[in-house]
């Protein structure tokens, strides 16, 4: 490369190219700024300036291409799995509930809801996973959890009709808490309705009697204490989605 | 006329320019990221020299609470970082470029040489082209850089559809150690830029904007054809002249006019005795120097 190539150009050349040079410089560099200001007063989709939230959409049209059911979360030994289980939101978990009560309400369509116990839920195939649960503020810990894979559940109470659907929206008994989940990571081989953790049922503020394990999605996105579950080709409501998150959160 | 050469394409300027707010981006929303999980020290067992951060950086910048705001701009500018980056190594590579910023045999032993000169420890720097030795090591080495903060970037975004990345540097949590350390990295590599760039001057900062690198002027030291002997240069002192002009050897690459141009002026001047002594006789004697 012949770097140290001299040219001679008259004063009044240079003098001009400077100028037309950092003129455009700070043209952009104002354009840069005027447009990081405009951005952030686009109308919001979601809590978040409507071109940033397209481009959160797309990220989740490009990456899902990625997602497959032989992708699977790296699993642990047992022994591997923490006894204190961090407890990192109570939002849904309010002391209004009433567990004799409880029944698993699956709506099938509007007007048609399957209600199941958790004997009846207990009765099915059982799986154990033991996954590294990350949190979307950064931390993980090795959990272990069991329960009946939403898979195998769809297919015993013939929820082929609404697992072809496009999102699963799960909310808690009282509605304050709720998640909406595209169906393939639903029905990934690891997502799992659960009523176990370390081999013992679920304690009270981890979702009894019934939580989501979602290994391929944030922790934001394994709802505790699941009340209902329903489907659409809308997107259902997202608890953290409506405060500036990302809709898919898969990882 | 001025001798210059051209220093920086304009593709480069480009992605210099573009990168510098896009970095920027990230990591002000990585902080924001970081800041949710914030675990990071320097320091050994309960000892603790440094921590990222302190409260009080937090809360002087308003970074506390703002990690979805953080995500949402982390994961849009990192496409413009990625796109930039990768165009500019196939830029690098494809218009030879490369050839100037890539580190060569000499450049590792030439670098610590770099490096004492600019602590004012040694006089002369090593031959160089466009770059010395460490500018290459430190350019290079800002690509890797980059690539890596790709790579574990990704590798705790999707950790589990691309499991095998996250796997190769050390899992999830080492990843994301990592890609911290690399954000730590950057942020220094900027510091040390900016105060080699204040230190380097306008002409080289003027560089990177319009692209051109303008050579410093040429001082030769002129001895006058009227003034022949000894007891005249007494008399009349010891003129240096200094051409304002580019000096160019006569030659054939460059016209007579050129010269001509450039040789005007004091040179002719200096043949009228009078105009020597308004200019370069010190009224207090004659001055030899």
């Amino acid at each position: 490369m012949d770097y140290k190539e001299e040219i001679l150009v008259s004063e009044k050349k240079l003098r001009n190219k400077t100028i037309i040079s950092f003129t455009v410089f700070i043209l952009l560099l104002a354009a840069a700024v005027f447009a990081w200001q405009k951005l952030h007063e686009q109308p919001k989709v979601a809590d978040v300036p409507k071109p940033l939230r397209t481009v959160l959409n797309a990220n989740e049209n490009f990456f899902s291409n990625f997602l497959s059911n032989n992708h699977l979360a790296k699993s642990f030994p047992v022994s591997q799995a923490v006894k204190n289980v961090r407890v990192n939101g109570n939002v849904g978990m309010e002391a209004d509930f009433d567990p004799s009560t409880w029944k698993l309400q699956v709506i099938r369509k509007p007007g048609d809801t399957l209600f199941v116990t958790l004997d009846e839920i207990k009765a099915l195939p059982k799986t154990d996973i033991v996954f590294d649960f990350k949190c979307i503020e950064g931390w993980s810990q090795v959990t272990h959890w069991g329960g009946v894979k939403f898979s195998d559940f769809a297919a015993k109470y013939n929820l082929n009709a609404q697992t072809q659907m496009k999102y699963a929206g799960l909310v808690t008994p009282n509605k304050k808490y709720y998640v909406g989940i595209d169906m393939p990571s639903m029905m990934h081989p690891q997502t799992i309705l659960c009523y176990e953790m370390n081999g013992k049922p679920l304690p009270m503020n981890q979702g009894y009697p019934l939580r989501l394990i979602i290994p391929v999605k944030y922790g934001i996105k394994h709802l505790k204490r699941i009340g209902t579950i329903s489907f659409s080709n809308e997107r259902p409501p997202d608890y953290w989605y409506n405060q500036g998150y990302d809709y898919y959160s898969g990882l | 006329m001025k001798r210059v050469i051209k220093k920086h394409p304009l593709a480069i300027r480009w992605f210099h320019w573009i990168n510098f707010p896009v970095i920027a981006v990230m990591i002000w929303s990585g902080m924001l990221i970081y800041w949710a999980n914030d675990i990071y020290r320097l320091g050994w067992g309960n000892k603790t020299v440094l921590k990222f951060f302190p409260d009080s950086f937090y809360k002087a910048l308003h970074i506390p609470f703002r990690l979805a705001e953080g995500m949402s701009l982390h994961f849009v500018f990192m496409w413009i970082f990625a796109v930039n980056g990768f165009i500019y190594v196939l830029y690098l590579l494809f218009s030879g470029e490369w050839r100037l910023i890539f580190p060569n045999k000499k450049s590792l032993k030439d670098s610590f040489q770099v490096v004492l000169h600019d602590l004012h420890l040694r006089k002369s720097v090593p031959d160089q082209k466009k770059y010395n030795a460490a500018q290459r090591i430190a350019y290079t080495g800002v690509i890797v850089m980059g690539l890596g903060s790709l790579l574990t970037g990704l590798s705790i975004y999707k950790p589990i559809q691309f499991h095998g990345l996250a796997a190769l540097l050390g899992g999830y949590e080492w990843a994301r150690a990592e890609h911290f350390i690399l954000t730590i990295l950057f942020t220094l590599f900027f510091v040390v830029h900016i105060v080699q760039v204040i230190l380097a001057g306008w002409n080289n900062f003027r560089s990177m904007v319009t692209g051109l690198d303008v050579l410093p002027v040429k001082e030769i030291i002129f001895q006058p054809t009227g003034i022949n002997n000894e007891s005249e240069s007494k008399q009349f002192g010891n003129p240096v002249i200094n051409i304002t002009e580019p000096f160019i050897p006569k030659d054939e690459t460059y016209p007579d006019n050129a010269i001509l141009q450039i040789t005007s002026g004091d040179v002719t001047g200096v043949k009228d005795e009078s105009s020597i002594e308004s200019k370069n006789v010190n009224p207090q004697g004659p001055n030899i120097s």
